[in-house]
C-alpha cells in the first residue's frame, strides 16, 4: 500500500486500460474547450431541477450543488461481476449478524465478536429483541463503499445499513450524461441503471408485514423528516419515481396497532414504510420523547408486525466502525464462505497493541471516529501539520475506544475535469443493494472524487464531487 | 392523496390571494386618502383598511398612531403581522416549498421569485418605488400565480384545492370590503349621495377592478344599492360573491365525484350558491346589508371549517 496510485484509465505503463479505450479516444477527438462547456451546462442542468444537497455549519447559501464531474468512471462487466457478488455475499452476512443479534447471539456465544461490541453500542435497540421482523431482513437497502487500490484489489471502506443517501445521485448523475454526451452512449455500451426505483418498489413490496391485507401489493410509503433534511430532495425523488406518498410523521397515525395515513378521501393503511430518519425519531413513545417527526405507537404496531420499516430498527450496530472489523468474520461464521471482499487493514485502538502501533505511526494513518460520519473527525496523517497531529493524539489518548486507524491507501484515480484541465483524482465508489426476497443490486452506483489535487476526501461535505458510474456491457 | 398535501395546496392559494387582497384594500385606502376632503382625519381614512383586513387589535396592541405610514407598513411589510403582504407571501410560499411536488415547476418559480422580491422591500424602497406601483407589483404577482397554475397544472384534486383556496379567500374578502365600505366609511347620514360618498364608492369598485364593469353595465351614476348588487348577485362580475360560489360549488362537486365521498362543504357552498343565485338585490337591502354580509362571513368560517374535515386538514 502506499507508493503511486492506481489510476483506472492509464496503466502504468502508458497504455490505456480496456474499459476506458472508447473514452480515451474519444476525448483525443473532441474540441478542447468542449468538456468545460458541457461542465458549465452540467450545472444548470442540476441547478434547475434542483438536485441540490445542504450543507450546514459553513455559512453562505445551505443549499448548493454537489460538483459534478462531466467524465465517467468506467468499470468491465467482468471486474463489476465479480465486485458485486462480494457485496452480496456481505451484505446476506450483515442480514444474518442483525438477526442473530437480535435473537440467539450465537456469534457472541461462538467467542467470534466481544459482546460489548454489541449489546453495549449506542446503536443496540435491546426493544428489538426477539422481534420477527419480515423474511428476517434488516437491512432492505445498503450503500458499501468500497474504494479501488490495484488491478484486481477492492476493499471496504464501511459499510451503510441505515438509511444510506446518494441514489437520487446515481440516477440523476446517468440522466444528465445522456443528455450531455449522446455519442458517448454510442461508442460504448452501458448497462442502465434507471431501473432501480422499479427494483427498489419491488423489493420493498416482496416483504409486506404479517398482517398486510393485500400481499401482492401492499402500501409502500416513504418517510421523510420533511423538507429541511439535507437529503429531502432525494426522499422527493424516490418517492416520485415510485409513484408512492412522500410522507412525514404527522401524516400517520396508530389506531389499533396499524398504521395509517390521512387521505382526502380518509385513513388509508400503510404496510411498508421506507424510512428515511434515523431510528431514535421514529416513535416518541418507544425511542426520543422529544420526536416530533416521528408517530405514537409506530414501534408497538411494527412489532405486531402490522408495519414493516425498511431499514429494520436497530440496523446500525452492524455498521459502526468498530463492529465492521468483524464482517469477515461473520461471513465465514454464517455463510460458510471466505469473504470475497476484504475489508481495509484496521487497527481497534480499543486494543492495546493496536493503539501502541497507531499513535507510533500517526503520520501514516487514517484516524477515523468509531461512530463519526461523512468525513468529520477524522485524522488523515500524511495530510496533516504536525500540530493537528499532536492535537489528535491528544483525543485518541483520552479515549482510544472511539477511534479506529487504517493505513494511508492509495485510492485509485480517475480522469477529472479541474482547472487545469484533465487530470487524475482519487475515487470512491458506493454501490446500493437491495434486498428483499433477492438480493438485487443495478450495475453502478455513486463514484464520489476528491476533487482536490491529492486529496483522499471524496464527502460531499468536504469537497468532493460525483461522476457517472458505467459498467460496459461484456 | 395526502391530506397534508391538499392543505399545502389550498393555504398556498389562499394566502396568495389575502396578499392580493390586502393590496387592493391598502390601493384604495391610499386613493381614498389623495381624494378625500381636508376634514377627513388621518384617522378616517386609515381605520377602514385595519377594518377590513381584520387588523384593528393587533394594529392597536403595536401603540403606533392610525396614520398612513404606520398602517401601511403594519399592513404590507411588518412580518410580526401574520395578515401582511409579506407574512401572507411568506406563508404561501413555505406552503408551496413543503409541497413542491404537487405544483408546477412554473408555479414555484412565481412564488419563489415573488417572494425573493418582496424580502428585499422594506418601507424606503416601495415609498421610492411609488406605493401604487408597489400595490400593483403585489397584484401582478397574484395574477401571475394564479395564471401560471391555470396554464400549467394538470386537472386533478390537487388543482382543485389551489382553486378553492383562491374563490374562498376571495368570497370572504369582498364580503368584508363591501361591510366596511357601508358601515364604516359612512360618518353621517349627510355624506350619503355627496361627493365624498362618490368617490368611496368608486374608490371600492376600483379596489376589485370593477369600475369600468359598472359604467359599462349601469350607465348610470354610482349608487350603492347597484354597487351591491354587482359585488353580491352579478354573474359576470369575477370578483362578486356569485362567482366566487359558483367556482367552488363546481371545484367541490368535482372533488365529491372524484372521491366518491358526501362532503358537508360541498352541501354549504351550494346552499349559499344557490341563495346569491336566486336572491334579490332588495331582499338583501330588505334584511340589512350589513346582517347579510355578515352571515356571509361567518358561513365562509364555516365552510372553511367544513373542508378542513372533510379532507382531514385539521392535525
Amino acid at each position: 500500500m502506499g507508493g503511486t496510485p492506481f489510476d483506472e484509465m492509464t496503466a502504468a505503463d502508458g497504455s490505456v486500460r480496456a474499459a476506458y479505450a472508447g473514452l480515451a479516444a474519444w476525448l483525443k477527438r473532441i474540441p478542447a474547450d468542449l468538456i468545460g462547456r458541457k461542465r458549465l451546462e452540467a450545472d444548470l442542468l442540476f441547478r434547475r431541477l434542483g438536485i441540490t444537497f445542504a450543507v450546514y455549519g459553513e455559512g453562505g447559501d445551505p443549499e448548493r450543488l454537489i460538483p459534478f464531474d462531466v467524465i465517467p468512471r468506467i468499470v468491465t462487466s467482468a471486474e463489476w461481476t465479480s465486485l458485486s457478488e462480494g457485496l452480496v455475499q456481505r451484505v446476506q452476512a450483515l442480514n444474518a449478524f442483525l438477526y442473530d443479534v437480535y435473537h440467539d447471539m450465537e456469534i457472541v456465544r461462538a467467542g467470534k465478536i466481544p459482546e460489548e461490541l454489541v449489546v453495549g453500542n449506542a446503536q443496540y435497540r435491546p426493544e428489538m429483541r426477539g422481534v420477527d421482523v419480515p423474511g428476517r431482513i434488516y437491512t432492505h437497502i445498503a450503500g458499501i463503499d468500497v474504494v479501488r487500490v490495484a488491478e484486481n484489489q477492492f476493499y471496504v471502506l464501511e459499510d451503510n445499513v441505515r438509511t444510506p443517501s446518494g441514489v437520487s445521485y446515481m440516477l440523476e448523475n446517468r440522466e444528465a450524461m445522456m443528455r450531455l454526451f449522446p455519442e458517448l452512449f454510442a461508442i460504448n455500451r452501458v448497462q442502465p441503471v434507471g431501473h432501480y426505483p422499479d427494483e427498489l418498489l419491488k423489493s420493498l413490496r416482496s416483504l409486506p408485514p404479517a398482517s398486510c391485507a393485500d400481499k401482492d401489493e401492499p402500501t409502500v410509503v416513504v418517510m421523510t423528516p420533511g423538507a429541511y433534511n439535507s437529503a429531502y430532495f432525494e426522499h422527493v425523488f424516490l418517492a416520485e419515481q415510485m409513484g408512492v406518498e412522500l410522507v412525514e410523521g404527522q401524516d400517520m397515525f396508530v389506531e389499533n396497532d396499524i398504521v395509517y395515513m390521512r387521505t382526502v378521501s380518509g385513513p388509508k393503511r400503510v404496510d411498508t414504510i421506507y424510512r428515511r430518519l434515523d431510528d431514535a425519531f421514529l416513535d416518541p413513545d418507544a425511542f426520543n420523547p422529544e420526536s416530533v417527526l416521528g408517530v405514537r405507537g409506530l414501534f408497538a404496531a411494527y412489532r405486531k408486525g402490522n408495519v414493516n420499516l425498511a431499514n429494520a430498527v436497530g440496523t446500525g450496530v452492524a455498521d459502526d466502525k468498530s463492529v465492521y472489523t468483524y464482517v469477515p468474520d461473520m461471513v465465514r461464521f454464517y455463510l460458510g464462505e471466505e469473504p470475497k471482499l476484504a475489508n481495509v487493514p484496521t487497527y481497534s485502538l480499543r486494543k492495546a497493541d493496536d493503539l501502541k502501533y497507531t499513535l507510533e505511526h500517526l503520520p501514516e494513518l487514517v484516524v477515523k471516529e468509531v461512530h463519526g460520519s461523512g468525513g468529520y473527525g477524522m485524522l488523515v496523517g500524511p495530510k496533516s501539520t504536525k500540530e493537528e497531529i499532536e492535537a489528535f493524539r491528544k483525543r485518541i489518548e483520552a479515549h482510544p475506544e472511539n477511534y479506529i486507524a487504517q493505513p494511508t491507501l492509495a485510492l485509485s484515480t480517475c480522469p477529472t475535469y479541474v482547472d487545469e484541465g484533465i487530470a487524475p483524482r482519487h475515487v470512491d465508489l458506493r454501490p446500493y443493494l437491495l434486498v428483499g426476497k433477492e438480493v438485487k443490486l443495478v450495475p453502478g452506483g455513486l463514484t464520489r472524487v476528491a476533487l482536490r489535487k491529492g486529496s483522499l476526501v471524496v464527502n460531499s461535505s468536504q469537497g468532493g464531487g460525483t461522476k457517472d458510474t458505467w459498467v460496459l456491457e461484456s | 392523496m395526502l391530506s397534508r398535501a391538499a392543505a399545502s395546496l389550498y393555504w398556498m392559494s389562499r394566502y396568495m390571494e389575502r396578499a392580493e387582497n390586502m393590496a387592493r384594500i391598502l390601493d384604495v385606502s391610499y386613493r381614498m386618502s389623495l381624494s378625500a376632503s381636508d376634514e377627513h382625519s388621518q384617522r378616517t381614512q386609515w381605520e377602514p383598511a385595519l377594518v377590513v383586513a381584520g387588523c384593528e387589535l393587533p394594529f392597536k396592541d403595536t401603540g403606533r398612531k392610525i396614520e398612513a405610514r404606520n398602517v401601511i407598513e403594519f399592513l404590507a411589510l411588518d412580518a410580526s403581522n401574520m395578515s401582511s403582504i409579506r407574512s401572507s407571501l411568506w406563508t404561501a410560499r413555505e406552503n408551496a416549498r413543503a409541497m413542491r411536488t404537487q405544483i408546477t415547476t412554473e408555479m414555484w418559480e412565481a412564488l419563489n421569485a415573488t417572494w425573493l422580491e418582496m424580502r428585499s422591500l422594506d418601507y424606503a424602497k416601495i415609498e421610492a418605488m411609488g406605493l401604487r406601483a408597489f400595490f400593483d407589483w403585489v397584484k401582478e404577482r397574484s395574477h401571475l400565480f394564479r395564471g401560471v397554475g391555470y396554464g400549467t397544472m394538470p386537472r386533478d384534486a390537487a388543482y382543485r384545492f389551489v382553486r378553492v383556496g383562491t374563490f374562498l379567500e376571495r368570497a370572504d374578502s369582498t364580503a368584508r370590503l363591501l361591510d366596511v365600505k357601508y358601515h364604516v366609511l359612512l360618518p353621517t347620514a349627510r355624506d350619503v349621495g355627496g361627493a365624498v360618498d362618490y368617490y368611496q364608492w368608486g374608490a371600492l369598485l376600483r379596489s376589485v377592478s370593477a369600475f369600468q364593469a359598472y359604467r359599462r353595465i349601469y350607465r348610470d351614476v354610482i349608487r350603492p344599492r347597484r354597487v351591491a348588487e354587482l359585488l353580491i348577485l352579478r354573474d359576470d362580475m369575477p370578483r362578486s360573491l356569485r362567482v366566487s360560489f359558483g367556482e367552488l360549488t363546481q371545484l367541490l362537486d368535482q372533488l365529491r365525484e372524484m372521491f366518491q365521498r358526501d362532503y358537508l362543504s360541498a352541501r354549504l357552498a351550494d346552499q349559499m350558491y344557490n341563495r346569491l343565485r336566486f336572491g334579490r338585490i332588495d331582499d338583501v337591502f330588505e334584511q340589512g346589508l350589513h346582517e347579510f354580509l355578515t352571515e356571509v362571513v361567518n358561513s365562509n368560517v364555516a365552510l372553511g371549517k367544513a373542508i378542513a374535515d372533510d379532507f382531514g386538514m385539521t392535525y
